[in-house]
């Protein structure tokens, strides 16, 4: 296929379509809206499964129900809603079911606007469901990458067992871009579904149950140990960021999502007034690259923490410098999006931003 | 000469029930056990286990099964039913699940005509968490949480399900039984049959109301229990089939 000026939430649910899904449940919000209309569409047509719930908390049901039958399954919401999808993404990881989640970023907190923002951040990360569990969280910049890594989740979710959340904001969502959807996917080996509740008739002998009750403390602590090796695998095999413009930079901004696209603009600013700033972004934001933090030179001066948020990414960039340099922070909030020229000027003005 | 008179169903498996003397849940479970092996349907269903009393039932039925999140199991349901139409697929719900938590999810399932099956256990008290006040609890009723006593000003008039599903167009078949004697006991089964079979020809909706028992949280032996159940809950909630899509 030839490239195709698409939006970005047409774009999600197409490569959702590439990626096999085979079924969708959602409930409509601002601003991802195009996803369930786009596959309301083209899924029934192709014979496969869209409905739409009643609630995300119904959504997020059904996606465990399909799941746990052993379907490719999705569903996509916004900021309120993903907060309403926390009990069932805590069950979901419990019972070892792959799914993937579309999250588009809208301002917050409560119903906030409609606006881009990163302000979920620690709810992709950190999560609102109960339990120690979780997702594995993809944030790419652009409409091309969001096509590649949603291609990509569906088996990544299915090799583990573990929901994959693909986190973007409304910008990403709402704008459009000339994209490629037959960039190919990586090779991997994924096992037989032989655990799918589809009836003994397909697995005589045994019962196959999707749960996450473990009565026993000790079964629930092997539970939680099994989970956190799984964790591990993931962390070890999965992370994954880019390196911009780094030999030898003064400054390391961090940045993901659309941020890191506004960082790209502003790091060519500053190249021209004779400043080197390269920048760590992130496209797992769990597993967190910590390790693209050895990489900064012992001499630089500084990392400048940019998001659209209060400061929430903050937290992980703090863990991974681990004290070596000076941690500084450049948000905006709301739905405000800075111009290339406020990060030159944070960047010039780096020691008023120091939080650390 | 040894004859089998009598034998545990094919669609129960060998994990001891967790039912307190005189629970119906035990019952019932084992009328949809015996429904689904008389229908030669076990190997194609699965059940969707709530949260209450009934939790373990996922390690009771003999068949596939997902333990769904409180009040969701419909939710569940319709996702299953939806990627698998060919399977059979029920949920086993208690009345703080499907009449409070889970009332969203149950009426919307119902309403999209979803073609699953609901075992609805509906024995006016929360059971599992200690007896509180349930959505379903009578006027007067003394529950850890209503103390003096279920009072209409404070607490509403018991939800009465069946009569509030009969008015939506999605329901094939819905009826309300009891299980506190052998005659009613095998007039739940057969309604518990007659809805898995409209499943089995796709008809929409099905949902069996059971008038159910808690003698521990009721504070009752469990012969009375049946009797409270008779006297007192059959008024509130009479029996009787309110929807049946299939009749001539
Ligand atoms: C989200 C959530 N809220 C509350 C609970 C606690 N809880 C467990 S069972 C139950 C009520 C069960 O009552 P019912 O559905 O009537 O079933 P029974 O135990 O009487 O059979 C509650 C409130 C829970 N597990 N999850
Ligand atoms: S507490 Fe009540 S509902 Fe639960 S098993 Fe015992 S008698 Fe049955």
């Amino acid at each position: 296929m030839a490239k195709v000026l698409m939006k970005g939430n047409e774009a999600i649910a197409l490569a959702a379509i590439k990626g096999g899904a085979d079924a969708f449940y959602g409930y409509p919000i601002t601003p991802q809206n195009e996803i369930p209309e786009y596959l309301s569409k083209h899924m029934l047509a192709n014979g496969k499964v869209f409905l739409q719930a009643e609630s995300e908390v119904s959504a997020i049901n059904m996606v465990y129900g399909a799941a746990g039958a052993g379907k490719r399954v999705m569903t996509s919401s916004s900021s309120p809603g993903i907060a309403l999808k926390q009990e069932g993404i805590s069950y979901i990881t419990a019972a070892e079911l792959p799914c993937l989640i579309v999250s588009v970023m809208r301002g917050g907190p409560g119903l906030g606007s409609i606006q881009p923002s990163q302000g979920d951040y620690y709810q992709a990360t950190r999560g609102g469901g109960n339990g120690d569990y979780h997702l594995i969280v993809f944030a790419p910049e652009s409409i091309q990458e969001t096509i590649d890594v949603i291609k990509e989740s569906f088996d990544i979710a299915d090799y583990y067992r573990n929901p994959v959340m693909v986190l973007v904001d409304g910008l990403i969502g709402q704008m459009m871009e000339s994209v490629d959807f037959d960039r190919p996917v990586r090779e991997r080996f994924l096992p037989n579904k032989d655990w799918a509740t589809t009836g003994t008739k397909d697995h005589p002998g045994r019962r196959n149950v999707a749960n996450s009750l473990y009565l026993d403390p000790q079964a629930l602590e092997n539970h939680n140990i099994h989970l956190n090796e799984k964790y591990k695998l993931i962390k070890k095999n999965e992370t994954k960021f880019e390196l911009v413009n780094f030999d030898n930079p003064e400054y390391v901004i961090v940045a993901y999502g659309t941020m890191a696209r506004i960082c790209r603009s502003a790091i060519e600013m500053l190249k021209k007034e004779g400043i080197e700033v390269g920048m760590i972004r992130p496209i797992t934001l769990f597993p967190y690259p910590e390790k693209a933090f050895d990489q900064i030179p012992a001499n630089a001066k500084g990392i400048l923490t940019c998001e659209l948020s209060m400061g929430q990414m903050l937290d992980d960039v703090l863990i991974a410098n681990n004290g070596r340099h000076k941690v500084g922070f450049f948000g905006r909030a709301g739905g405000m999006l800075p111009d290339p020229e406020e990060i030159v000027a944070a960047i010039k003005n780096f020691n008023e931003r120091v939080v650390k | 000469m040894w004859e089998t008179k009598y034998e545990k169903s094919a669609g129960l498996t060998d994990s001891k029930l967790s039912y307190c003397p005189g629970c119906t849940h035990g019952i019932v479970h084992k009328l949809v056990a015996e429904v689904l092996v008389e229908l030669g349907i076990l190997d194609r269903s699965i059940a969707i286990a709530s949260v209450g009393c009934s939790v373990f039932s996922y390690q009771f039925f003999n068949c596939d099964a997902q333990q769904s999140p409180h009040g969701r199991a419909c939710a569940l349901a319709t996702g299953v039913k939806r990627v698998l139409p060919e399977n059979i697929v029920f949920t086993y719900q208690g009345d703080g699940d499907l009449a409070s938590i889970g009332i969203a999810e149950t009426i919307h399932a119902a309403n999209r005509g979803e073609n699953i099956t609901v075992i609805f256990m509906n024995n006016a008290i929360y059971g599992m968490t200690g007896g509180q006040m349930a959505p379903t609890s009578l006027i007067g009723q003394r529950t850890t949480t209503s103390q003096d006593g279920r009072d209409v000003a404070h607490h509403g008039n018991p939800i009465k399900i069946s009569e509030m599903f009969s008015t939506i167009e999605g329901v094939a078949y819905l009826e309300r039984v009891a299980a506190y004697d052998p005659k009613h006991v095998i007039n739940a089964k057969r309604a518990i049959k007659k809805a898995f079979q409209y499943q089995m020809e796709n008809k929409g909706f099905t949902m069996v109301e059971i008038v159910a028992t808690c003698p521990v949280n009721w504070g009752l032996k469990p012969v009375d229990a049946m009797k409270w159940s008779k006297e007192a809950m059959e008024p509130v909630f009479p029996l009787g089939v309110f929807k049946d899509k299939g009749a001539k």
